[in-house]
């Protein structure tokens, strides 16, 4: 066992928890790709604890933050989604691009009718 | 040598199991893959002698699959895999997005010269965990706690059905909150 070992294993997480964050339209699927990106940073900063500084706590400390940030991921990203298919009724992050090129062209196209509308009134 | 192999078994599931997370059609086989990719890689901790890290990582992530798995049939796109239907978008970009992320990455590992070993593991790493984050770490523990504590907050506000407009009416201005079951402050 190697610390290179331990950090291709790492970046192997981190790279199979990429693709999976970016591909999948479920926004549940999202988060298990952002949770296999965090367990590659647990098991990096355990290795680098290990194998570079074991006198000092620095890398366990991390791992614990780690593992903290993946609970409170977890728990936020289901309430937002939660709330977001309790008011809206959508469950894919496709539906959810209120704030990207799409969404914004959209908002674009609502207001343009209500102008029309309003100049219609006149 | 055992350790040896107990890694390489261990490294090659987690990474295996990792991939199924997004290969199979059922959500719920996704997060028992998952499951799977976390028991892997908790093992390596445990090799590594951080047995108190590695068993919280294995508790935890067992409680969190088993709440997962009922938000996942919750909001299930494909149940039980009656509906086959493409759950992916962009997936070539995402492949090459990864693919190049984790050549870097390994090339990261190889090239950089790492650091020489300085001092020796502890007899036991929890009591140097534990003397840290009640000693000269203790912001990163009062951190968070108050994360935590927030995440309960916001989570539970996020998640309710009913906001002050539905308890205080339209213009916030009812004297009392118009709650299914009474009770609180004020009450």
């Amino acid at each position: 066992m190697t610390l290179e070992a331990f950090l291709l294993l790492a970046a192997a997480l981190f790279s199979v928890g990429l693709f999976g964050a970016l591909s999948q339209q479920s926004v549940v699927m999202v988060m298990m790709g952002l949770e296999l990106m965090i367990n590659g940073v647990i098991v990096a900063a355990g290795a680098l604890w290990f194998f570079v500084s074991p006198e000092r706590p620095d890398g366990q400390v991390l791992v614990l933050v780690a593992i903290t940030a993946m609970a409170v991921e977890m728990a936020v990203g289901f309430a937002v989604t939660t709330a977001i298919f309790r008011a809206r009724d959508i469950d894919m992050v496709d539906a959810a691009d209120d704030l990207g090129d799409r969404g914004r062209a959209q908002e674009e196209g609502r207001e343009r009718d209500r102008e029309q509308d309003r100049e219609r009134d006149r | 040598m055992a350790e040896t192999v107990v890694f390489v078994v261990c490294a090659l599931g987690a990474v295996a199991s990792g991939v199924a997370v997004f290969v199979v059609d059922s959500m719920a086989r996704a997060t028992f893959a998952l499951l799977a990719s976390f028991l892997f890689a908790a093992v390596p901790l445990l090799l590594l002698g951080l047995s108190y890290l590695g068993v919280l990582v294995v508790l935890m992530m067992v409680m969190e699959m088993m709440v997962m798995v009922v938000f996942m049939i919750m909001y299930m796109m494909n149940p039980a895999g009656l509906m086959p239907m493409s759950m992916v978008h962009n997936k070539a970009g995402a492949l090459t997005v990864a693919a190049v992320t984790f050549a870097v990455l390994a090339a990261g590992v190889l090239l950089v010269p790492w650091p020489a070993r300085e001092g020796s593991p502890p007899g036991d790493p929890t009591l140097q965990l534990a003397e840290a984050i009640m000693g000269p770490h203790m912001l990163v523990m009062m951190l968070v706690g108050m994360v935590l504590f927030a995440t309960m907050v916001a989570s539970v506000v996020l998640s309710t059905p009913r906001g002050r407009y539905d308890r205080y009416g339209d213009d916030l201005r009812r004297p009392r909150p118009d709650d299914p079951i009474r009770g609180g402050v004020g009450r």
